[in-house]
């Protein structure tokens, strides 16, 4: 019957939310040489990813998450996309990606894939500073806005280049602020700055 | 079992009761304006007033003159709250002669439906003084909270004007005393409101007993057509038009008249009253079936709202690690309907404004489901959610980072 009605979310969200793939099984023994861990309960969502990384490349992937039918679909999605990819390849992988290959998501759950590849680059950042080369691909002049989420300033003038033009639109975006909320002042002066650098 | 299409979602909305839409299937044909003298106007207006009378035995109105029909439960609400504003603005008191002096003071609790919320929020930001009360662990109105900002002397704002509090919460179900709240409330002086619009139908409702000066109904939750409703207002209370126009309900809602809703609403009404003893044993039954079975079923479950004094129909359940989003869709995959009090549900980042006041954090409060159960709701119904949706949870929590042993459970 529920062929007759559109789901709320497209049918490769359906599917990676009933069947993900790459979830972490508690009873299964992978052994990560990397994990993140983004969010919290607070929020409503909290996601872990955990890598094998061998030769600078993703050899496998497991999360988990306290999360919406979104997160879920969404970082299925991104664990598989990223296996085989070079941690720099998998490091550049953008939310818009993710929701363009689940089919799109409805305008108000964005923010809630946003959390997947937070906590990937949170693994990989973690890695990176493992090896002594922290913060190798945030690019030499990133700096970190929100702790709690790991955003820097460059995530912020990537959400003002797609248009996110007031506060509300920036935490759609990047979820910026939705822990303790401290980096709000910082961030809305970076915000306005890069408005009136993009236009508008 | 079997799939099968279980709606548990009755206090978002209910379906029509038959006997309700035949009646309104036979009277789609009336057409005629209830303000017009003819002899079809005046036909159309005497079935109008005997809607009133049924919608007025269904709360105990001895005077149906005393209801008001309007377009459902946020107009009624909306309403009443717009009376203040014109009473506390302008100071007029003609009406309301024991309010001398200019009362501004609006109380009300931080669990009201967002029709109330917003309301009050408005009349804050005209410059009211507005309390939102607290409430306890199972979502009862704090009385000595009550009492202090009911007291000049204790609390800031002045002598109230009004004290608005819903007689049941739509999310948990919890009922509150609204006669004890409405005798604190007279004799510091003001006026009584409360939000009946998911008590109806439900519990009994009793104006005079209750002495309230205004109550709020809306007919889509008891059965009957959406976009109506009824506020009864007290004749002693003052009473000021939210639309303006024509003579239509003595000037205080304006518009021709909703005959085939007013219809609807005076058929359900009458059917609810008869029904309400019936209904409430079985319904109470049911819920108690789905919340045993859910809390022998299902480990770690916190049980929202007050365990006696609550909607026969309403059980709220937090599944600790499980996001209330994806337990919903996941639910909904299996053909059963309710809601949830997660953020994620709603598009906002704050989650269930009620359980959040009841203070059980939000752990619970994003992963809480609403089951609301109705008149058509079987045993098999709930049977069926009993089998389906334990895998639900155990799955969410497989995957999840939060443990399931959050402190709280039953
Ligand atoms: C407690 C409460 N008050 C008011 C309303 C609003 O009623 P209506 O939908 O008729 O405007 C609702 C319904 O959602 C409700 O549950
Ligand atoms: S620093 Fe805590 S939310 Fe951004």
């Amino acid at each position: 019957m529920s062929d007759a009605f559109e789901w709320l979310y497209s049918d490769v969200v359906k599917e990676h939310f009933t069947n993900p793939k790459n979830v972490f099984d508690p009873d299964e023994k992978f052994e990560a040489d990397a994990e993140g861990i983004v969010g919290n309960i607070k929020c409503g969502d909290q996601m872990m990813f955990l890598l094998k990384i061998e030769n600078e490349t993703i050899k496998d992937v497991r999360w988990k998450t306290y999360g919406c039918a979104s997160a879920i679909a969404s970082t299925s999605m991104l664990s598989e996309v990223i296996k085989g990819l070079s941690l720099r390849e998998a490091y550049g992988i953008k939310p818009a990606d993710i929701a363009r290959r689940l089919g799109g998501l409805p305008e108000n759950k964005i923010h809630c894939s946003v959390l997947g590849d937070k906590a990937l680059r949170a693994a990989i950042d973690s890695w990176l500073e493992k090896q002594g080369r922290k913060g190798e691909f945030k690019g030499e002049d990133a700096v970190v806005v929100c702790t709690c989420l790991n955003i820097t300033d460059k995530d912020i003038e990537e959400a003002v280049k797609s248009g996110a033009r007031t506060w509300e639109q920036l935490q759609e975006a990047t979820k910026i602020g939705t822990v303790c909320g401290g980096c709000k002042g910082r961030a809305e002066e970076l915000l306005h700055e890069f408005a009136h650098i993009y236009g508008d | 079992m079997d799939r099968r299409f279980v709606y548990l979602d009755y206090n978002a909305t209910t379906p029509l009761h038959p006997e309700v839409k035949a009646e309104m299937i036979a009277d789609l044909e009336l057409y005629a304006n209830a303000s017009s003298m003819h002899e079809a106007g005046r036909r159309a207006r005497a079935r109008i007033e005997k809607a009133r009378s049924s919608v007025a035995r269904l709360i105990g109105a001895p005077d149906p003159a005393c209801v008001y029909f309007t377009s459902g439960g946020s107009e009624s609400n909306n309403t009443v709250f717009g009376t203040m504003y014109d009473l506390g603005r302008r100071g007029r008191v003609d009406e309301a002669k024991s309010h001398a002096g200019r009362r501004q003071k609006i109380i009300t609790t931080a669990i009201e439906h967002p029709c109330v919320l917003n309301a009050a929020r408005r009349l804050a930001d005209e410059g009211f003084p507005v309390v939102f009360l607290g409430v306890d662990a199972q979502g009862r109105v704090d009385f000595a909270e009550l009492e202090r900002e009911l007291d000049p002397e204790r609390s800031r704002g002045g002598p109230a004007l009004l004290v608005s509090v819903m007689a049941a919460n739509n999310e948990i179900g919890t009922l509150e005393d609204i006669p004890a709240i409405a005798r604190l409330a007279k004799a510091a002086g003001a006026f009584v409101h409360t939000d009946a619009t998911q008590a109806a139908g439900k519990i009994p409702i009793d104006v005079e007993s209750w002495g309230v000066d205004y109550l709020t109904l809306s007919c889509h939750k008891i059965y009957g057509p959406k976009g109506i409703g009824a506020l009864y207002v007290r004749k002693t209370a003052p009473i000021e038009p939210l639309i303006r126009g024509g003579h239509q309900e003595k000037g205080v809602r304006a518009g021709t008249y909703n005959n085939l809703g007013i219809y609807g609403f005076g058929k359900a009404a009458e059917l609810a009253l008869a029904e309400l003893p019936s209904y409430a044993s079985r319904v109470a039954a049911l819920r108690e079936r789905l919340r045993a079975g859910i809390v022998e079923r299902i480990p770690s479950v916190h049980v929202n709202g007050h365990p006696t004094k609550v909607l026969p129909n309403t059980l709220n359940v937090s599944f600790p690690g499980a996001e209330g989003e994806a337990i919903l869709l996941s639910l909904d995959l299996e053909g059963i309907e309710v809601s949830t009090g997660s953020a994620c549900a709603s598009g906002s980042l704050e989650p269930s404004h009620v359980l959040m006041a009841t203070g059980v954090g939000p752990e619970l409060a994003h992963g809480s489901i609403r089951f609301s159960l109705g008149r058509d709701t079987t045993e098999a119904d709930i049977d069926y959610v009993l089998e389906r949706l334990p895998p639900i949870i155990a799955r969410l929590r497989r995957m999840s980072t939060v443990p399931a042993s959050l402190s709280a459970t039953t």
